[in-house]
């Protein structure tokens, strides 16, 4: 087995408003489903060490949690060396009940956006309100940056965590970096 | 610009956020059907000055898709609802019957 790396190999910048970090490799499971079904329900919080989140919501600690990502599908988090482990955990869970589960760690390049300034820094990029009473540690939001998928949530209180495609990960912390820039803030939160 | 709340994940977001899917409540004709049938599925829309049923996916949300009631010239929003219905559902219409008195769409009212 190679040695895994993520798609930047841990860029940072730190030179601006905020910082951005390429975090370590995070291992994600895909979860499809029925939400509200009892295995799934087991299957995701015995894994990922969390309460089951409500829709739009994200319950994370470090780099286990569950996100909800639809209706029908929840993306679990844990650590990068446990994935193969936990989807046969799950899978034993979930039985013939049908579903689908499947790890996509190795699709996905995750950052963090970090400092005083990192709210504006991400409202420059999305359609939606940053502002600290309307985006609050807990919600999970997916969403358009600039022209590429991506979803955050606030990982901790001037820290926002964004997960995007592997392949667009250049793109990505190009655009938190110029949106980053030193002398660039609007100062609106 | 539009603003729409999308009814599966409850998330409310600006047009670029979604994608536009065209005219809502299309019965499809394929198979068997007459030529005159198959042309007026495949190319006859109502392009209305005014209230409008439209399908929409939330393809940078939540993926799934639904439906749209709105208004052409304005673009104000009357209300969302559910990809798995085949008419619009009465209280969307009685919404737009409020503030559009009059308003008609292929046989709806
Ligand atoms: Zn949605």
């Amino acid at each position: 087995m190679s040695n895994a790396i993520s798609a930047l190999n841990g860029a940072t910048w730190a030179e601006g408003i905020a910082a951005v970090t390429e975090a370590p490799m995070q291992g994600m499971i895909t979860l499809r489903g029925p939400l509200s079904d009892a295995k799934l329900k087991k299957a995701a919080t015995t894994v990922a060490g969390v309460d089951m989140p409500g829709a739009g919501q994200a319950h994370v600690a470090d780099d286990r949690g569950l996100c909800w990502m639809s209706p029908d599908e929840l993306l679990v988090l844990c650590p990068y060396d446990d994935v193969a482990a936990n989807t046969e955990t799950m899978q034993s869970h979930l039985g013939d009940l049908h579903s689908l589960c499947v790890d996509v760690s190795d699709a996905r390049a995750v950052f963090d956006l970090s400092g005083p300034h990192a709210r504006e820094v991400l409202a420059k990029l999305v359609p939606v309100d940053m502002a600290p009473d309307q985006f609050t540690p807990g919600m999970f939001r997916r969403t358009r940056m600039a022209q590429v998928p991506a979803a955050f949530w606030m990982h901790d209180s001037d820290t926002i965590r964004i997960v995007c495609f592997r392949s667009q990960a250049q793109y990505v912390f190009d655009l938190l970096t110029t949106a980053a820039q030193p002398g660039s803030a609007v100062q609106i939160f | 610009m539009l603003i729409l709340t999308c009814p599966n994940c409850g998330v409310t977001g600006e047009e670029t956020e979604f994608h536009a899917g065209g005219e809502a409540h299309l019965k499809r004709f394929g198979p068997g059907s007459s030529d005159g049938e198959f042309e007026t599925y495949l190319f006859m829309r109502e392009n209305p000055k005014g209230v409008h049923f439209e399908r929409w996916r939330h393809v940078y949300g939540c993926g799934k898709w639904f439906h749209a009631a709105r208004c052409t010239t304005t673009l104000e929003v009357f209300g969302t609802y559910s990809a798995q219905v085949t008419e619009p559902p009465k209280e969307i219409r009685d919404t737009i019957s409020e503030k559009r008195p009059g308003w008609t769409w292929r046989d709806f009212a």
